[in-house]
């Protein structure tokens, strides 16, 4: 069971990344837990400046833009 | 190259659909028509190649840049990044949280903050093309020297102590915690440079269309509609009230400085003196209520009231000093 956390101020691109680790990980059955974090200070505390970000397992992977599907797969999978 | 739109818009209007070219409404048409595809056009070409040329320059590598620098200099480079560096206004908390969280005094992050929306590239190329180097320039200093002059005040006063108690704590605490410095880069190859400025270009043109219509639109009806003789009975004296009225009355007015611009050119064809109009436009695009709210989040009241009043006393006394200004 992976714990992955999608940082972001809730703005559209922070759903829409959300939106698209739940689907590839429904298409790769992996066993995922998405939350979703919008508090400025938990952000801060990952030291993320831009968002969405994308934390699996307390790891920041990703941050600035809507993570490419491919590499989604490859985390999901990895 | 750019006299093409004008002739395209000519064409389209005058004699493809018949309007008379001296009546409001084609005149209007026009420059909605001329503006709109020479807007796009280099709005297109530009963001792409200068995406291409700062592809590595990001808000980590700023944050990295600014902290530990003399604060002077801080002032000064704050407001440089803040007009170079890009970054979406829902990052701006993140963003304000890195910076302080790396020991980067308010006033510098601020200066970053307040001059980022104001200039940035395309905003400056569109402003060569349609008022002019000149008209250009004074816009970037003026705009750089309110970021600069509201960060060193608010250092003056000590504004961290406003800040939420979290962010306080972060800022005092800055180079114990959180001192992940970014990664070191390796060049980027060509093809990851148009990769990301392919990106970069669907991202800020997706953001900014509406506005250039909207802004085009406004300014279309002001060259169409608005008489110069009203501009010239009401506006072009310069008194000195009407600077602050035009701050003001832009504060429910909210545009990106790309939707601001054909306004402003506009404004300035119409005989509007250039204090007045820099005072209007740089109002409309800073002083925006919804993106001060989103600030509540870092800041107690106290502050995000400090920092607005700030920015509306600067717009006008930049408007003052302007209008003093002969500018021909």
């Amino acid at each position: 069971m992976k714990e992955i956390k999608v940082l972001g101020s809730g703005c559209t691109k922070c759903e829409k990344t959300a939106e698209l680790i739940q689907k590839i990980a429904a298409e790769v059955q992996a066993e995922v837990n998405i939350q979703k974090e919008t508090d400025p200070e938990v952000i801060m505390n990952y030291a993320v400046m831009r968002t969405p970000a994308v934390v699996i397992d307390e790891q920041v992977v990703h941050s600035g833009s809507i993570p490419e599907t491919n590499k989604v797969r490859q985390w999901l999978e990895g | 190259m750019l006299s093409t739109f004008s002739e395209f818009a000519t064409w389209l209007i005058y004699s493809i659909l018949g309007f008379d070219p001296e009546s409001k409404l084609g005149s209007a048409l026009h420059f909605f028509i001329e503006d709109t595809t020479k807007i796009f056009f280099l709005l297109i070409v530009m963001i792409y190649l200068i995406a291409i040329l700062r592809a590595s320059l990001n808000v980590e590598a700023v944050r990295d840049f600014l902290s530990g620098k003399h604060r002077a200099l801080g002032y000064v480079m704050g407001s440089t990044f803040g007009a170079i560096t890009p970054f979406c206004s829902c990052s701006s908390i993140p963003v304000f949280l890195g910076f302080t969280s790396a020991g980067i005094p308010i006033g510098i992050t601020m200066a970053f903050l307040l001059t980022s929306p104001l200039i940035n590239e395309v905003a400056v190329l569109l402003l060569i093309s349609l008022v002019g180097w000149k008209v250009t320039l004074i816009y970037v200093l003026v705009g750089m020297a309110v970021g600069i002059i509201c960060g060193m005040f608010l250092d003056m006063i000590h504004a961290e102590k406003w800040l939420q108690p979290f962010a306080l704590k972060a800022f005092q605490n800055a180079g114990s915690v959180n001192s992940v410095s970014s990664k070191e880069r390796a060049a980027l190859s060509l093809k990851e440079r148009h990769q990301f400025a392919k990106q970069e270009l669907a991202d800020i043109f997706s953001r900014v269309w509406k506005w250039v219509i909207i802004g085009v639109g406004l300014g279309s009806a002001l060259h169409g509609f608005v008489p110069e003789a009203w501009f010239e009975a009401h506006l072009s004296q310069g008194q000195w009230w009407t600077v602050p009225v035009a701050v003001l009355a832009a504060i429910p007015l909210y545009s990106n400085a790309t939707g601001v611009i054909p306004v402003m050119e506009s404004l300035i064809i119409k005989g509007l003196p250039l204090g007045t109009t820099m005072a209007f436009c740089m109002s409309t695009v800073a002083a925006s209520f919804p993106e001060f709210v989103l600030l509540k989040q870092v800041m107690r009241w106290k502050l995000l009231a400090v920092v607005f009043v700030t920015l509306l006393i600067s717009f006008t006394v930049v408007g003052w000093v302007l209008n003093l200004i002969p500018t021909t």
